[in-house]
Parts: C-alpha cells; sequence; structure tokens
C-alpha cells in the first residue's frame, strides 16, 4: 500500500503530522492527523493553589493565552462563587475582543488569506502575505501589523503582558483604566472597527466577486454534515465571552442548550492509540467514527460552528453580514472553507464591541473586583477561543488547593472532524495515477488551514505551513514528491 | 562579512516563544537583513536531513526554545548543538524547564492516566494509552515517546548563553538579537537581554521595611497599588528574580511569579524566594516563622513555579540520554 505523508513542520519536528494512505488502485484509502505532543496540565495542576492555575494554564497556548486566561478566570469565578462587578466583566470583554480582533485579522489575512486574495493555484512565491499586499496595496499589509500591534497594546494596558496576560482574580480584575488608557483604547476601538468594514469589503471584491472560488467554498470536498456548538447570550446570539453553550444538528435545530456547569452530560472524550490528542463527541449520541451526520456525535467548533449555532449576531453591522451570508449559503452551512467568511463576521463583531465597550462611561470605574468569596469548591469556566469552545473545570478543596483539573480546548473539539475534512479534501484531489500537483497539495491543506488548528500554532502566527506530500511505491521507494516551500 | 547563520528551533513549549520574537515587530525586518536563517521549521522550509547534511558547526548561532520532554526533543538538540557554534536556550522552558517543569511533581504514567483515563469527560472502557507504534488497518502509524522527566536544554546539551523570560520580552529579544549581532559576547553561560540586578531593584513601588505577620493570596486581599506587594504581605518573586521583563506583571498590580529565572549568582530560584520569603515574616521566633510559612499553600509549586525542573532538592535521573 502506498503511503502519503503530509507534514505541515516537517516530517521529525513534531506538533501534527498528516498521514494519508492510498489503496491499491491508487485512490485514498484513509487519512490520520497525529498529535505527537503531551504536556499534561490536567495532572501537574493538581496540588497547585487555584487561583494560580488560572495564570498557569495560559501556557497551553502561547498564540491563544489570553482564551485560557479568560476562561480560567471565569473558572474561579465559579469556584469562588463570585459574581464578577459590571466594571470587571466589561473589561474582561474589552480585553478579550481586542484578541479576537487581533487574533482573526492575523489569522485572515497572514495565514489564509493568501489562498482566497492571491488565489489557491498562483505560484508559491506569490502565496503569502506579500502577494496578499501586492495584490490589495502596501498599505494594507502595514495595516495588519499595526492591528495586531494596537489590540495588543490594550491587551497589555489590562494584563501586562502580551504574551501570557496576567488579571484575572475571581470576582474581578487586578488593573481597571485611567483616561489617558480609555482614550487611546477609544482609537484602537474605531481603527479595528474601520478596518472590519474594510475587510468585510475586501472579502466580497476578492471572493465573493470570484465564482471559481465560490464554487470552491461550495465543492462538496470541503463539507461536512455535523451538530454545530457555541456560546450564545439570553437572545440566542453569538457571544465569545458568556452565556449558555448551544448545539444545533446538521440541519440547524436546537439539539441542546446548557450551562457551563452541564458539560460533562453532554461532551465525551474518545482516545485512539495513535494520537495524543483526545476526540470530542456529542455524549447523547455516541461515538460513532469518524462519520458525519445526525446519527454521530460529531460536532464542530470555531467560527462557522458558532455562526450556525446562533440565531443572529450580537452588533448591528456583524448581524447585517450575517443575513448576507445566509442569503448567500443557506442557514445551516456545512461548507469549511466558509470559516473565512465567518471569521470575518465575528471580527466585525469584536470590533464594534470594542468601540462600545470603549465609549461606556463605566470603563473607567474603579469597582474592579467583587469581594464577596464564598468557600472555593468545583466550578467551570467557558469562552469561545478563536479555534473553539474552551472549556476549564477546577475542583478545589475548601482551603482552595486545586484537586482536580479537567481542559477541553478548542481544537481539540474539531479533531476528528479535521481527520475527516482532510481524507475527503484528499479523496477529492488524489486520484491513480494523477499528477500532484502543488496546487493540489495547496488544497488539501486549505481543508486543514480553515479550522486554524491550534497544533501548527506558531505556524498560525508565521504565516505558512510547509507541506511535503510523498508517493510511495509498495517497495518503499518514492515515486512523487511534491514540496511547497513558504516564502 | 558573510551573514551569520542562525536556526530556530521549539521543543516541549506554548509557541509563545516564537510569537515573542514577532512582538519585536519592525526591528524583526532589520534583523532579518542581518542573517541568513538556515533553519525553523515554522517558518522555512529546511528539513531534518538537510540539518544533518550540514557540516558541524557551520550554523553561527541556535536559538532553542521548549524543554526536553521526548525522544524527538533531544535528538534534535543534540544534532542542533553538534551543527551549531553558539546554543542559546530562548525562553524559560529553555532555560530552567518553566511551566511544563511543574510536570515533574508527577510520573508520566500518572499524567497519562489522568489524561487518558481519569478525567471525566473521557469515555475509555478499554483503557487506551497513546503509544509510540499503532498498526492500523491501512498501516502503521508512529508517535515520539514521551520520557518521564522534563529537561531543561543544558540537562541534554552544551549551552553557551540564556535569554529568560515566559516568553521574553520585547525588550529583552530586541537587545539580545543586539548583543548577538554586534559580534561582542559575554562570557560563556551569561543570560542576554536582561539585567544583572534582580527585579526589585528596577521595581518603581515604594519600599519600607518589610515586616509580614501573615501573607496573603493575591485575592485575599487588595493592593494598594503603590507599596511593595511583598510588604503588603502577597508574596512577590521579584527578589529571587532576574530583571530586565519591566516589571510586567507589577504594571497590572500582580505579583512577580518569576519566570525570568534567578538573579545573578543565584543557582537556585525557588530556594532563593524561600529565603526571602522567611526573611520578610516580622519576629525572630523561628517556630513562628515556620507557623507563618506553612500557612503558605502550595509553596513548593510557588517558589519553583518556572524552575522546578532545575530545583536542587528533587532528586531526578541523570539526563535524558540513558533512556
Ligand atoms: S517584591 Fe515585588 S513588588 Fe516588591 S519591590 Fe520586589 S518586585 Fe516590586
Ligand atoms: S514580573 Fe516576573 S513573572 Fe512577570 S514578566 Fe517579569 S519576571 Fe516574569
Amino acid at each position: 500500500m502506498k503511503t502519503i505523508s503530509i507534514d505541515p513542520i516537517t516530517r521529525l519536528e513534531g506538533h501534527g503530522k498528516i498521514e494519508i494512505f492510498l489503496d491499491d488502485n491508487g485512490e485514498v484509502a484513509n487519512a490520520y492527523v497525529q498529535i505527537p505532543e503531551l504536556r499534561g496540565f490536567e495532572k501537574f495542576c493538581e496540588g497547585r493553589a487555584v487561583e494560580e492555575v488560572a495564570h498557569i494554564t495560559p501556557r497551553i497556548c502561547g498564540v491563544c493565552p489570553e482564551a485560557h486566561h479568560m476562561a480560567g478566570m471565569k473558572t474561579l469565578d465559579a469556584v469562588f462563587k463570585v459574581e464578577p462587578t459590571s466594571t470587571a466583566k466589561k473589561l474582561r470583554r474589552l480585553l478579550y475582543n481586542s484578541f479576537f480582533v487581533s487574533d482573526h485579522t492575523t489569522h485572515f489575512y497572514i495565514l489564509a488569506g493568501p489562498d482566497f486574495v492571491v488565489g489557491p493555484d498562483a505560484p508559491v512565491a506569490e502565496r503569502n502575505i506579500l502577494g496578499v499586499i501586492a495584490k490589495v496595496g502596501l498599505e494594507t499589509g502595514g495595516e495588519v501589523i499595526k492591528r495586531r500591534r494596537e489590540c495588543n497594546h490594550i491587551v497589555e494596558m489590562l494584563a501586562g503582558r502580551q504574551v501570557h496576560p496576567i488579571c484575572g482574580l475571581p470576582g474581578g480584575v487586578s488593573k481597571g483604566l485611567n483616561a489617558e488608557e480609555i482614550a487611546e483604547a477609544k482609537q484602537i476601538a474605531a481603527n479595528s472597527l474601520e478596518f472590519a468594514k474594510f475587510s468585510i469589503q475586501l472579502f466580497h471584491d476578492m471572493v465573493l466577486g470570484n465564482t471559481a472560488y465560490k464554487d470552491l467554498i461550495l465543492s462538496d470536498m470541503y463539507a461536512h454534515k455535523t451538530y454545530y456548538m457555541g456560546l450564545v447570550d439570553d437572545q440566542n446570539r453569538a457571544d465569545f465571552y458568556d452565556g449558555k453553550v448551544r448545539v444545533v444538528d446538521p440541519d440547524g435545530n436546537e439539539f441542546a442548550k446548557f450551562p457551563a456547569s452541564e458539560y460533562l452530560e453532554h461532551i465525551g472524550e474518545h482516545v485512539e492509540p495513535w494520537s495524543y490528542l483526545k476526540f470530542p463527541y456529542l455524549k447523547k449520541i455516541g461515538w460513532k467514527g469518524f462519520v458525519e451526520g445526525k446519527d454521530s456525535g460529531i460536532y464542530r467548533t470555531a467560527p462557522l460552528a458558532r455562526i450556525n449555532a446562533s440565531e443572529a449576531m450580537a452588533t448591528p453591522l456583524a448581524n447585517a453580514e450575517l443575513q448576507k451570508f445566509r442569503e448567500t449559503l443557506g442557514r445551516t452551512v456545512h461548507a469549511t472553507l466558509a470559516t473565512h467568511w465567518a471569521r470575518l463576521i465575528e471580527l466585525m463583531q469584536a470590533a464594534e464591541a470594542m468601540v462600545e465597550l470603549t465609549n461606556d462611561p463605566e470603563i473607567g470605574s474603579d469597582d474592579l473586583r467583587n469581594r464577596d468569596l464564598g468557600t472555593p469548591g468545583e466550578g467551570v469556566g467557558i469562552v469561545e477561543a478563536p479555534r473553539g469552545t474552551l472549556i476549564h473545570h477546577y475542583i478545589s478543596d475548601e482551603n482552595g488547593i486545586a484537586q482536580k483539573v479537567n481542559l477541553i480546548v478548542g481544537t481539540t473539539h474539531n479533531n476528528a472532524p479535521i481527520c475527516m475534512s482532510i481524507k475527503r479534501a484528499a479523496q477529492g484531489l488524489i486520484h491513480k495515477n494523477g499528477e500532484i500537483s502543488e496546487g493540489t497539495l495547496n488544497k488539501v491543506e486549505m481543508a486543514f488551514r480553515a479550522y486554524d488548528p491550534c497544533f501548527g500554532c506558531a505556524t498560525h502566527a508565521i504565516g505558512q505551513t510547509p507541506l511535503i506530500v510523498t508517493v510511495y511505491a509498495p517497495d518503499g521507494s518514492v515515486v512523487a514528491q511534491g514540496r511547497q516551500d513558504p516564502q | 562579512m558573510a551573514k551569520p547563520k542562525v536556526a530556530f528551533y521549539w521543543a516541549a513549549s506554548c509557541g509563545g516563544c516564537e510569537i515573542a520574537v514577532l512582538e519585536i515587530h519592525e526591528k524583526l525586518l532589520d534583523v532579518a537583513a542581518q542573517v541568513e536563517i538556515v533553519f525553523w521549521p515554522v517558518a522555512i522550509d529546511a528539513k531534518y536531513k538537510d540539518v544533518e547534511a550540514m557540516e558541524d558547526k557551520s550554523i553561527d548561532v541556535t536559538f532553542f526554545n521548549g524543554a526536553i520532554r521526548s525522544s524527538e526533543n533531544e535528538h534534535i538538540a543534540k544534532l542542533l548543538r553538534q551543527k551549531s557554534k553558539i546554543m542559546i536556550a530562548f525562553g524559560s522552558c529553555a532555560s530552567e524547564g518553566c511551566i511544563p517543569g511543574l510536570a515533574n511533581f508527577y510520573t508520566k504514567d500518572a499524567l497519562m492516566d489522568r489524561v487518558f483515563k481519569e478525567t471525566p469527560s473521557t469515555t475509555n472502557e478499554e483503557g487506551i494509552l497513546p503509544g509510540p507504534e499503532t498498526q492500523v488497518a491501512e498501516g502503521k502509524l508512529t508517535l515520539p515517546v514521551l520520557w518521564d522527566h522534563v529537561w531543561p536544554l543544558e540537562d541534554v546539551v552544551d549551552v553557551d548563553y540564556f535569554i529568560p523570560g515566559c516568553s521574553p520580552a520585547p525588550v529583552t529579544v530586541a537587545k539580545a538579537f543586539e548583543t548577538i549581532l554586534s559580534g561582542n559576547l559575554p562570557p560563556k553561560g551569561s543570560v542576554l537581554g536582561a539585567s544583572e540586578v534582580a527585579l526589585c531593584e528596577e521595581c518603581p513601588r515604594e519600599r519600607h521595611d518589610k515586616k509580614v505577620k501573615k501573607f496573603y493570596r493575591p485575592h485575599e486581599i487588595v493592593d494598594d497599588g503603590k507599596t511593595c506587594l511583598m510588604e503588603q504581605g502577597i508574596i512577590c518573586a521579584g527578589l529571587a528574580t532576574r530583571g530586565g521583563c519591566g516589571h510586567l506583571c507589577i504594571n497590572a498590580n500582580m505579583p512577580c511569579r518569576g519566570c525570568y529565572g534567578p538573579p545573578p549568582r543565584v543557582k537556585d530560584q525557588g530556594a532563593a524566594l524561600l529565603a526571602a520569603i522567611a526573611s520578610a515574616v516580622d519576629s525572630n521566633d523561628e517556630e513562628e516563622i515556620k507557623q507563618i510559612m506553612s500557612e503558605i499553600p502550595d509553596i513548593a509549586g510557588l517558589c519553583w513555579r518556572f524552575s522546578l525542573a532545575k530545583c536542587s532538592l528533587v532528586n531526578k535521573p541523570v539526563a535524558a540520554a540513558a533512556q
């Protein structure tokens, strides 16, 4: 049997590899995405002072430490049975929406943008951020860098550090904003909103205006009928920071809606011997293997899933764009590549929220903490990380020492769907005796990239995933090799 | 003069050190123009065998971030050491083991059992544990072997310089690059990009005599925003930590936890912090000091938060090579 190995980071470096097996007819038999890492936070957080767990867990990921810190501080609220002050919640939301703008911008322009703006079949040398800049103008490239820096600056003002922010306390936050900082944050919010508008216009002009791209987005090859999960507010509108977890079935009907504290009734994690990352599924349906459809417990999270799980967006411009999205693609969208459009709708909501929050007079208040803490116990905190629903669960003894910790991170929810998407794309693109062109390889990889998987987190930052595909004959000799050199 | 050849690699880490390199923004472009990057798995597609084919010592500088947790981590660390003139431990994981090093409180089996068998969301009736080799219907799948212990880089290879921080602050990264590019290198073993004093000396907070009768956890007290945290009874690692980060955590009214490693001439950061805590206690009575200190929760996990993998009090097996 022939094997195709796609190592996103190159063969021996770890952090995620894709193995594709061909059958004797040269067709794709199966695909596996393997995660070769384990650090074991669920164990070594045991015995720590429980409030410190919110500062330890951000080290799970240096790309989205904000999400872990936020989930951690919400878990501490639950552990200490305390409701944060209204100001604290607003400051947390400001930090979180700033982070969303920065992260979604980075993903869209640096990681995914090249495929759409420059084109999936464009020469490799152009398919990168420089190509994007060449196509849309130098100013845009500068804007991307500026957005990142400005939004990170808000994180720094509120939480000291850009990487591994530190401000979370049960019942609130450790630092507020003074008048000068608020003025700065207001300007950054206004800039972010303009940029979100620009990005959506760009998507309409470059992608939706192009039939070939639209066909690609809608092709069966990139579609899966699964359940979808996301946090919603009391009107079933998308919320990144708080609310209930809502699950819709592949037809878009509500399947479940539950508060954080009930996640164990709904989510199970399956173990496979060939990956250090588990495979979550809906417990009430069960693990039925790597299959899609209503009878399989597989669900998805992250931008497309959140949009599917919501009835509306929480802010006006984002909601208007959601209507366009639904008019074009339907109410419940299974096309994985539509994730990029969904991400821009979320970018808009985050930017609008930043404007709203920085104009809220309460943001300057010094009522930062509710100090009415209860005896520590058990708590669950859930936020939406850019890459999916993020669940922290701490059990503390009455002295505030963590006894047990459980964590289900964004990319983990999508672990099984990513495997399925890679297989589907490979099956659609790789055929017997077919030439495996560089563009073909890139299209296989696009299925992976749409999820913005966190195990490629460093890749996410730098911008392009090296991809090597080797076709081996049954005797082990190399019959074809494709290689994509990132620029 | 030819541009120096540099390599970047990351082992067991969170990716934050890679982000730290990006956070120097435009300066990164300056640096990139002055060097030739020969190996950086996330950014350029040079493969392991390309590195193997290089002549020994043909890479001028390797920046290695992440701790050593698996066979693969150690293998590449050794290979890069052999190919590099200068080996730099970049960030806290490579320097001290950092947060992943807290795993050394437990065995690997305990870690695996917790993650794959015991967590309440896991359903695993057959008790499957992921392992190095799995036969699936279509062929064989492999995974790296995880070791029983987390090691700082210098426990497996000779390290020339250290860049501290979890992750290193932009100012540290920029300064370290500057020093290296200047060619004017300090003695082997030096820490680059940070200060030669403890963090306390750079801290803007007001200090008086430290007289603490009771220690508080950060959520148990309202910090006044201007007095030394330790004086207020909030344990802060500033005295046992190298300066240079810009007191980032203090800026957010939170105590330092020591991510910049020990200050100059201190070997064991945790032991130094223990001593600093003891000397802040307002008592001459040994029993009373003991009593006050015994009320501090998880004092080992606090004092050795970033340096457990280097803790001199914990017995650890001889370095990974033996395995
Ligand atoms: S102990 Fe902490 S707060 Fe006090 S001076 Fe040192 S660094 Fe500053
Ligand atoms: S204050 Fe301490 S923990 Fe915070 S960044 Fe500086 S050295 Fe690291």
